[in-house]
């Protein structure tokens, strides 16, 4: 069970028995008042959004869902397909359910598919993913525009801010719960 | 040369959140008003229903230095600040940190209204702009700054009424939904006249006893000062810590002790009002910064 203080962007809870995860939350508390805890929520069966808030006290039931692990294969068309290792049954999920879990699948990175009713309604993955980054200008040495970070693309086809040293081809981590760089992974 | 990316990379807001609490003192200092320092741990903190102390070793980490500063008011001390840091538990989010910095400064002889004036001048000090860009916005600090009663924005923006809103429990859900993202969106607006029950520590309006002297500033939706008319009678505070204490009871709270040391100075406490200002979140709006985290050099998550 998770009480309000728990509440957080990513967490997955039960409303009505269907499953929902946060995709905005902000913890508000006005003057001299309660605490507040403001999400929006997104069913993971059928898309639908709420705005719910919250205070303390309440108490959350986590979704039931099912993990299973499975390895990410390929994407075809705006699908994703994925393999049990153990069974080799594939499976596919389409964009709009993997949210922003599609800028960190590389080929046969290791996640946990989640099933609601037998049905994969979206995945998990590592909070830590390694990607190599295909594009972002070089730095120039003694650069003084006192720019401290630049745009980078990755080899999903995800763009952020890394810091000025990263180069082409190196290859970073990258915090998958914040999406924000994490370090140079040394090689 | 990679270090610690995220912290490097704050330099910029770091250095120039030095230098506004450097113009935040100096505000102070041609004012005449003594830089105080007060204990961070004490035994009692005021019992107020929704603001819950860190525990620390038997007593508690503040959760502002009010006490203390209103005990250096009773024995004379008539124009004080203080910049310190204060904890309160279970505060986190991108404008809250549990562990935050707090400007609170005190004067004798004056009541809220003043205070509103010397908050304008203040924050004009520590911005040295005409105004701030925040948000998309760009909010003019030359005076005057809108002044809203709380029944106003309520009436104006709310949609009800403050007595209505307290009667269902909605008090503090309208105001953040509906009333808090219309503050200060072109210049600052103070939204004063609490309803009595909302201000544990202020005077009644003299003339109307149904509203506390206490006013909020707001900055481009953003809360950044609450105020008093600070109420002396030593009688009537133990019954307001009183209910405080009853409420925090209510809601499955710890009882905090009575600050007795406080409540038998009041009585030679003058007349004076208070002010505790968010530094945290003014530096956030003079820096435009979408969170907290931008302008600290660490948060509690990268410890």
């Amino acid at each position: 069970m998770y009480t309000a203080a728990d509440l957080r962007k990513g967490l997955k809870i039960a409303i009505d028995n269907e499953p929902y995860i946060i995709t905005f939350f902000d913890f508000a508390k006005p003057g001299k008042g309660q605490a507040l805890y403001r999400t929006k929520l997104k069913n993971m069966m059928t898309g639908s959004t709420l705005d719910r808030t919250y205070r303390s006290g309440e108490t959350f039931e986590p979704a039931n869902l099912e993990d299973r692990k499975m390895q990410y294969l390929y994407k075809e068309d705006d699908h994703y397909c994925f393999m049990d290792n153990d069974t080799f049954e594939q499976i596919h999920i389409n964009e709009v359910s993997l949210g922003d879990a599609k800028n960190y699948l590389i080929d046969n990175l290791a996640v946990d598919v989640l099933i609601f009713r037998d049905k994969a309604i979206g995945v998990d993955v590592p909070n830590f993913v390694n990607l190599r980054v295909t594009q972002t200008d070089p730095w120039v040495k003694g650069d003084t525009s006192g720019s401290d970070s630049k745009p980078a693309t990755l080899e999903t086809g995800y763009v952020l801010r890394v810091p000025p040293f990263i180069e082409e081809g190196e290859l970073i981590t990258i915090d998958t719960r914040t999406g924000e760089y994490s370090t140079r992974v040394k090689g | 040369m990679a270090g610690n990316w995220a912290l490097s990379r704050r330099r910029g807001a770091l250095v120039q959140r030095g230098a506004i609490f450097d113009r935040v003192r100096s505000f102070f200092k041609e004012k005449g008003y003594l830089e105080v320092e007060t204990p961070f741990r004490i035994p009692a903190p005021a019992p107020e229903a929704q603001i819950d102390a860190i525990p620390s070793a038997g007593w508690f980490l503040q959760t502002s230095p009010e006490l203390c500063m209103k005990r250096m008011l009773s024995a004379g001390y008539d124009s004080i600040f203080q910049i310190c840091r204060c904890w309160r538990e279970g505060e986190r989010g991108v404008r809250h940190l549990s562990e935050f910095t707090m400007l609170e400064w005190y004067r004798a002889g004056a009541d809220y209204l003043d205070l509103m004036k010397e908050t304008e001048a203040l924050v004009r000090a520590a911005a040295s702009a005409p105004r701030v860009a925040y948000r998309g916005l760009s909010v003019e600090l030359t005076a005057p700054w809108e002044r809203i009663t709380v029944a106003e924005a309520f009436r104006r923006y709310g949609g009800t009424t403050p007595e209505e809103a307290l009667a269902e429990g909605s008090f503090d859900q309208v105001m953040v939904e509906r009333i808090e993202p219309q503050l200060g969106l072109c210049r600052p607006t103070f939204i004063y006249d609490y309803p009595a029950c909302c201000g544990a520590l202020a005077r009644l309006k003299a003339g109307d006893p149904s509203l506390a002297e206490r006013f909020e500033l707001y900055i481009g939706g953003l809360e950044i000062a609450n105020a008093f008319s600070e109420l002396t009678d030593p009688g009537e505070q133990r019954s307001r810590f009183e209910a405080e204490a009853r409420e925090r009871a209510s809601l499955g709270k710890a009882p905090y002790p009575v600050p007795e040391k406080f409540l038998s100075e009041l009585a030679s406490m003058p007349q004076a009002a208070g002010i505790a200002l968010g530094l945290d979140r003014l530096v956030m709006v003079l820096l435009d910064a979408a969170s907290i985290d931008e302008v600290v050099a660490f948060t509690p998550e990268e410890l």
